[in-house]
């Protein structure tokens, strides 16, 4: 497999902010409302940078970031000598492009078969993802093995076989209860033995405080590295809807599962999402996909410029 | 849930306290603390401000200056605003004089709507009723396929068929009605508040069964969202409650403070677990005490009064009084574990109690399964040296390692936390123990400061602990937590216990 093949999929094709702006049309930018009153003030003075942080506040960037953030924009203004308020939306887009953009935002699928784990907290959107992700991945021509290793919550293996089934993938499942490494294990060898290019593995959606979940979800990974295929990918997935604990629960899966990447899901209903600064910013750790809607082709790379646009709005906002 | 704020708000405290008395500029910090707080919580930008604005106005009314101890009065004046933010009383269910009383449960994807569902049918039969599930969500791949599950494991039917949702939600209904059950409990589709259409359906459906209860199922992990969460679907169905889900996790739940202030209307239940019994009436009054640090002992209280129930009952109470009497043996020791599991594990136990420190413990991997091995080996012992372990010795350890397929290191770790336990206990018989704990101002706080007051924040007043059992029992695990062992480190794959004792440490 050709993994620089990027741009054959529905998953890989370069977004571009002209891809996500219809589909966020109705959840208006989240600062859209409080950034413009706060940049429509005459001057960019003491009130005008709280109403700011207000504004970046409100979608759920964490304090200790809407902070950087603004001591950056200050420091931009006072060099551009800008005293206008309708100067500073441009460098708020920027300053949130440039902490988001990540040079290995790419999902790696190299190995033969690649890899990928998607992990994350109860709800937020692994088997939506996965089943968008296979759709994608098989239109553009791979053949791909899916994993369900999700045999605590009722009824997951039917939701993930219902998926497999739309996107022409093969379906690896274990029983109800049943030992979950133990099914990443034998899709991966069962991908290995018919020439797969691609395993995704669906994991039991867990709260990152379960300590006894996270312990089992480290075997899994330790148990996926030995199976004969590459682990490429471990992806959490972040509901664009989570507060503050978003942070807590892509640290704390990382140091269990080592994540690779964050799946922005949900991001339609409400373009706000504000944790991803947080988990950039403290963790390093990059948005590699963002969930745009309910179809199979609403699965976008992430494109921090596009981002960026879609959290700050637009002049005519 | 709410350690972050608790920890917070201790901080902020904590400093006005070693100043004794408050200057202006102490309450702008103390306040500015506050503000941070509640936006770590995920507490709405705009609730924020109004409660900060009047927590300044009534401290800056209250004669500060003049009063003994000016931290706990502004410790005071934000628990009450907590308590008014968040409702006084806890919601309770009135069933419709004509059964089925119809429930409607709505909310975002991912909220938890179809388990919320089976555990409030669960807690309705708990109740004596007979609840029908009716499955609406025709959206999700094999949604109602989990609601069967779901449903077969609280023993409750399901009506569900492939029409559409408002047909499925109103035969639901007539079904309930034809066979005789007297609750309906009606599980739908998640969808976005942006999705007019989807709202619309949601609409079709509330009022083709004109549902006496409409909860909307809100994720505790929900950020600044929530409030427009709460208002457009009140706005499109008109919400009686909301049922915060995933508060077992370390979400601090501001969600439901902005709710209620913002849309008005209160949380009724919380989902507290994975299991389907993890699911209560939700305590508005108790979530400001838990926001301040003082922890949910009420709860827990209650919960370790169902545990004692019975003929329990007896065995507890003597259990305690040979523990009051130091007369404390691995058989209680075993006892108090299998107790402990009983109360939900450990981790839930801790989580519950009032400290930051107990609450990072449950996070931070206090593991039942130790607690399933400590058990063992208690179990692998002879009655003798039960009740005597001194004398177990090298090939006795090695026997018992063995029988209970642990180690002999940990059986020694056992009997090393065993006797550190008893010592505790014997030091806890010292009449002074329930006032030797408290640091900060002492005695000095409002009257009806209850027993192990931390700090200057006040365990609830007036009984908070309903019987001496479970008070009994609270403070044995508090002297374990603080009494013994290295932390539990939370490395992953820690679970495999290799120190089956180590209650974690400070």
């Amino acid at each position: 497999m050709a993994p620089e093949r990027a741009g054959a999929g529905t998953a890989t094709e370069p977004a571009g902010a002209s891809r996500w702006r219809p589909r966020l049309a109705k959840a208006r930018a989240a600062l859209g409302e409080r950034l413009g009153s706060a940049l429509a003030r005459r001057d960019l003075d003491a009130t005008t940078w709280e109403a700011l942080e207000e504004a970046l506040l409100g979608a759920d960037v964490s304090l200790d970031v809407a902070e950087e953030l603004l001591a950056r924009l200050r420091a931009e203004a006072a060099e551009r000598r800008t005293g206008d308020p309708r100067d500073v939306r441009g460098l708020l887009r920027d300053a949130i492009a440039d902490l988001m953009h990540s040079p290995d935002g790419e999902l790696d699928r190299s190995g033969s078969p690649a890899v990928w784990l998607l992990v994350g907290v109860n709800g937020s959107g692994k088997t939506t993802t996965i089943g968008k992700l296979a759709h994608a991945e098989a239109a553009a021509g791979r053949r791909v093995v899916l994993a369900a290793a999700d045999t605590f919550r009722a009824a997951a293996t039917e939701q993930l076989a219902a998926w497999a089934e739309r996107a022409g993938a093969q379906l690896v499942r274990g029983n109800p209860g049943g030992d979950p490494a133990a099914v990443v294990f034998d899709a991966i060898s069962h991908a290995a033995a018919a020439g797969a290019d691609l395993v995704i593995a669906d994991t039991a959606g867990r709260l990152h405080t379960n300590h006894n979940l996270m312990g089992e979800l480290a075997k899994i990974r330790r148990v996926a590295e030995r199976a004969p295929g590459q682990l490429r990918e471990v992806l959490v997935t972040l509901d664009a809807t989570v507060g503050q604990n978003g942070l807590a629960q892509a640290r704390t899966f990382g140091e269990a599962a080592g994540v690779t990447g964050v799946v922005l899901t949900k991001l339609d209903g409400s373009a706000r999402g504000g944790s991803v600064l947080s988990v950039r910013a403290e963790l390093g750790v990059p948005v590699k996909l963002v969930g745009l809607g309910e179809g199979t082709g609403d699965l976008v790379p992430f494109d921090a410029a596009a981002f960026a646009s879609a959290l700050v709005g637009t002049e005519e906002t | 849930m709410f350690e972050t704020l608790s920890g917070h708000l201790e901080e902020v405290f904590g400093r006005l306290r070693r100043k004794g008395r408050l200057r202006p500029q102490d309450i702008e910090e103390a306040l500015d603390g506050i503000r941070r707080a509640l936006l770590a919580a995920d507490v709405a930008v705009e609730v924020t401000a109004a409660f900060r604005e009047r927590v300044r106005e009534r401290a800056l009314a209250t004669d500060l200056h003049r009063a003994l101890n000016p931290a706990q009065q502004v410790v005071r004046i934000v628990h009450e605003e907590l308590v008014r933010t968040l409702g006084g009383e806890a919601a309770s269910i009135t069933f419709a004089p004509r059964p089925p009383t119809v429930v409607l449960l709505a909310g975002l994807q991912g909220s938890g709507k179809t388990t919320a569902a089976a555990k409030l049918a669960r807690w309705f039969r708990g109740r004596g009723r007979s609840p029908l599930l009716v499955g609406a969500d025709l959206t999700r791949p094999a949604a109602v396929e989990q609601l069967r599950v779901l449903a077969s494991q609280v023993g409750v039917p399901v009506f569900s068929e492939a029409t559409d949702p408002v047909g499925v939600a109103a035969a639901g209904v007539a079904e309930a009605r034809r066979l005789g059950r007297d609750v309906v409990v009606c599980d739908t589709a998640g969808r976005q508040i942006v999705d007019d259409d989807l709202m619309a359906e949601l609409r079709g459906i509330s009022q083709a069964i004109e549902p006496h209860y409409t909860f909307l199922v809100l994720d505790a992990m929900t950020g600044q969202e929530a409030v427009r969460v709460g208002e457009r679907f009140g706005e499109v169905l008109g919400l009686d409650g909301v049922i915060l889900t995933k508060l077992d996790g370390d979400a601090r739940g501001g969600a439901a403070l902005s709710i209620r202030e913002v849309v008005g209307c209160p949380v009724t239940f919380a989902s507290v677990g994975e299991r389907v019994g993890d699911f209560e009436p939700f305590h508005p009054d108790r979530l400001a005490g838990r926001i301040l640090g003082m922890g949910d002992l009420l709860s827990l209280a209650e919960k370790a009064e169902a545990a004692y129930e019975g003929e329990q009952a007896a065995e507890a109470a003597e259990a305690a009084e040979r523990v009051l009497a130091g007369e404390f043996t691995l058989d209680d020791f075993s006892e108090q574990m299998r107790q402990m599991r009983k109360l939900g594990g450990l981790g839930d136990v801790l989580a519950h109690l009032p400290s930051a420190e107990a609450a990072q413990a449950a996070e931070s991997g206090v593991d039942d399964r130790r607690l399933a091995r400590m058990e063992a080996i208690i179990c692998s012992m002879t009655p003798a040296e039960r009740a005597q372990p001194a004398i177990i010795d090298g090939s006795r350890r090695r026997r018992i390692a063995a029988g209970s397929g642990t180690t002999t290191a940990e059986v020694a770790e056992l009997l090393r936390n065993f006797a550190a336990a008893r010592k505790m206990m014997r030091s806890a018989r010292a009449p002074t123990r329930r006032s030797t704990k408290g640091r900060g101002s002492k005695g000095r706080g409002p009257k009806g400061r209850g027993p192990r007051g931390r700090g200057g924040s006040r365990v609830t007043p007036a009984g908070g602990v309903r019987t001496a059992a479970a008070a009994d029992l609270l403070e044995q695990l508090q002297d374990l937590e603080s009494g013994s062992g290295r932390p539990a480190g939370p490395s992953p794959g820690g679970s495999e216990g290799r120190d089956p004792l180590a209650f974690p440490g400070r």
